[in-house]
C-alpha cells in the first residue's frame, strides 16, 4: 500500500465523518465548522489527484469566504439554543424511506457505468493545474465561462439593489 | 520496500527546515513585542521596558513566563472545545503561511542543493491567500465561544473587515501574477532577480497590498476587532493565560510573515540590492546566509513601519473602514489590474 493510498483512506474516512457530523450536530455553529473540515478533506483529495489549483480555490472560496459568511449569519441570528421544531415521527420515517430510495437509485444507476471502471489518475493528472485549466476555460469553454461570470455579476447587482431598498 | 525507496534525506531536510522556520517566527514574534514597546516609547518620548536584563532585553521572556503562570479561566457558559480551538487556529494559520516563502538562495549541504523553502508548490501565492482567508476563523470562533456580547461584536467586525480587504488584496496580487506569469514563489523571486524589483512596476499595487496587509493583521488604523475604547478588549476579552498569549503572539507572527511576504512579492525577496553577488566568488552557503539576513532586514523594516503607523495614526470608524475598502481600494486595485494587463499585452507583442 503506497503512501497515496494510505492518505486516500485517511482523507475518505475524515471526509465522511465530518460530513455526517455536519447533519448530526445539534449546534448550527458546530455544523458550519464540520462543513469547513469537510471542505478541507475534499481539498486533500484534489491534491492527491494533482489538482492543486482546484484544491486551493476550494479552500479560498468555500472555507475562506462562503463559510465565513454562513458563520457570520448564524452568529448574528443567535441560534445557540437548539430551536429546531420537533417533527412528526411519521414524517421522519417517510424521510428515511425516501432518502434510502434515492440512495438505492443512485447506486443502481452508477454501478455499471463507464465511470466506475476508470480509475482516477493519482498524482499524475494535469487536469487540475492552473495552466491546463486556464487554457481550457479561455479557449474551449470561453462562452459558458463568460456567460456564468455575467450571471454572477447580475446576481451581485441584484443583491445590491435589493439591499438598497 | 516502500520505505526504503523513500528519499529520507529529503524528508529530514524538510523537517529541519520547518522546525527552523517555526522557531524563527516564534523568536521574532517574541522580540517584536519588545520592539513594539520600544518603538512606542521612542515615539511617545519615553524610555520603554528597561528593567529585565540589559536594555530590558529579557522583558519578552518575563512576559511569556507571566502568561504561562497566570490562572486559566474558561467561561462556564461557553463551548469549551471551541474556546480552546480559537487561539490554536489563530496560531496555526499565522504559522502556516511561512511554508511557501523562499528564505534565501539555495545552500549546498553534503553535495546536495538544498532550497531554503519548505514547499515550492506551483500555486504559492494562492496558498498564502488561502491561509490568510482562513485566519479569520481564529477570531470568529474565539469571539463566539467567549459567550460575551463585546467579543461577538468584535468577532463579527473582524470577519467583515477581513473579507472586505481580502478582495482588494487579491486584485493587487493578480497584477503581480501578470508580471511574472507564474504563481510559484521561487519563480516570482527569480523574475525579480532578473528584471528588477516588482515595486518599480507596481507601486500602486504595493500600496494597496500594504494597506490590506495592515487590515488583515488587525493593526491600527484597522484594529477595530480589538478597539479597547469601544469593545473593552475585543474578541479576546474572556481569554487569560497562554490562550491570550497565543492571540497576541499570532498577531506579531502575522506581522512578521506579512513583512516577509511583502519583501518577497515586491522587494526582490532575498535579493541583495545594488550588487551582483555572483561576482563575489564566495561559497554558496555563505551567500545563502547573507541573502537570508537581507530578507530578514527587509521584513524587519516592514514590521517597524507597522509599529510606526500604530503609534501615529488614529483608528478608523467602522463605516470609514468599509468605505475605504469597498469604494476606494477595490476600484483602485481593479484599475491597477487593467492597466497592468494592457501594458503586459502591448509589450509582449
Amino acid at each position: 500500500m503506497g503512501i497515496t493510498q494510505i492518505l486516500f483512506w485517511i482523507l475518505t474516512v475524515a471526509a465522511l465523518f465530518s460530513a455526517i457530523m455536519v447533519i448530526s450536530s445539534k449546534n448550527p455553529v458546530h455544523s458550519v465548522l464540520w462543513l469547513v473540515a469537510a471542505f478541507f478533506t475534499i481539498s486533500g483529495h484534489y491534491i492527491l489527484l494533482n489538482a492543486q489549483f482546484l484544491a486551493i480555490v476550494n479552500i479560498i472560496v468555500y472555507a475562506g469566504a462562503i463559510m465565513v459568511l454562513f458563520l457570520f449569519v448564524i452568529m448574528l441570528m443567535n441560534l445557540n439554543k437548539s430551536t429546531e421544531p420537533l417533527k412528526n415521527r411519521w414524517l421522519q420515517i417517510v424521510g428515511i424511506v425516501s432518502g434510502g430510495c434515492l440512495l438505492l437509485v443512485l447506486v443502481a444507476a452508477l454501478k455499471n457505468t463507464e465511470v466506475s471502471k476508470n480509475m482516477a489518475e493519482m498524482g499524475t493528472g494535469e487536469a487540475g493545474l492552473i495552466k491546463t485549466l486556464g487554457r481550457e476555460l479561455f479557449t474551449t469553454f470561453v462562452v459558458p465561462f463568460e456567460i456564468s461570470s455575467i450571471l454572477f455579476l447580475s446576481a451581485m447587482v441584484g443583491a445590491v439593489v435589493i439591499g438598497k431598498k | 520496500m516502500y520505505l526504503l525507496a523513500t528519499d529520507w534525506f529529503f524528508i529530514i531536510e524538510k523537517l529541519i527546515l520547518i522546525a527552523l522556520v517555526v522557531t524563527l517566527s516564534m523568536i521574532v514574534a517574541m522580540y517584536a513585542t519588545y520592539g513594539e514597546r520600544k518603538v512606542a516609547a521612542f515615539i511617545q518620548d519615553r524610555i520603554g521596558p528597561n528593567r529585565a536584563g540589559p536594555f530590558g532585553l529579557l522583558q519578552p521572556l518575563a512576559d511569556g513566563g507571566k502568561l504561562f503562570f497566570k490562572e486559566e479561566i474558561i467561561p462556564l457558559a461557553s463551548s469549551k472545545f471551541l474556546f480552546v480551538l480559537g487561539p490554536v487556529l489563530a496560531m496555526v494559520t499565522a504559522l502556516l503561511t511561512s511554508a511557501v516563502i523562499p528564505w534565501g538562495s539555495p545552500a549546498v549541504i553534503a553535495g546536495r542543493t538544498v532550497p531554503l523553502q519548505v514547499a515550492d508548490i506551483n500555486i504559492g501565492i494562492l496558498y498564502v491567500f488561502g491561509v490568510v482567508s482562513l485566519g479569520v476563523y481564529g477570531i470568529m470562533i474565539g469571539g463566539w465561544a467567549s459567550n460575551n456580547k463585546f467579543s461577538l461584536l468584535a468577532a463579527i467586525r473582524g470577519a467583515s473587515q477581513m473579507i472586505s480587504y481580502e478582495l482588494a488584496m487579491g486584485l493587487s496580487l493578480i497584477a503581480v501574477l501578470m508580471l511574472t506569469g507564474s504563481l510559484q514563489m521561487s519563480t516570482i523571486v527569480q523574475n525579480q532577480l532578473d528584471n528588477g524589483w516588482n515595486i518599480i512596476y507596481q507601486p500602486l499595487g504595493f500600496l494597496i497590498f500594504f494597506i490590506c496587509a495592515l487590515a488583515e493583521c488587525n493593526r491600527t488604523p484597522f484594529d477595530l476587532p480589538e478597539a479597547e475604547s469601544e469593545l473593552n478588549f475585543g474578541y479576546h476579552q474572556e481569554y487569560s493565560s497562554m490562550k491570550l498569549g497565543f492571540y497576541l503572539f499570532a498577531e506579531y507572527i502575522n506581522m512578521f510573515i506579512s513583512g516577509v511576504i511583502m519583501s518577497t512579492l515586491y522587494f526582490g525577496g532575498y535579493d541583495i540590492p545594488f550588487v551582483n553577488e555572483a561576482s563575489w566568488g564566495i561559497s554558496q552557503n555563505l551567500l545563502a546566509f547573507i541573502s537570508f539576513v537581507v530578507l530578514l532586514c527587509k521584513a524587519f523594516f516592514f514590521v517597524f513601519v507597522f509599529m510606526w503607523i500604530r503609534w501615529t495614526v488614529p483608528r478608523f470608524r467602522f463605516d470609514q473602514l468599509m468605505h475605504l475598502g469597498w469604494k476606494r481600494l477595490v476600484p483602485l486595485a481593479l484599475v491597477n489590474m487593467l492597466i497592468t494587463a494592457l501594458v503586459v499585452l502591448l509589450l509582449n507583442k
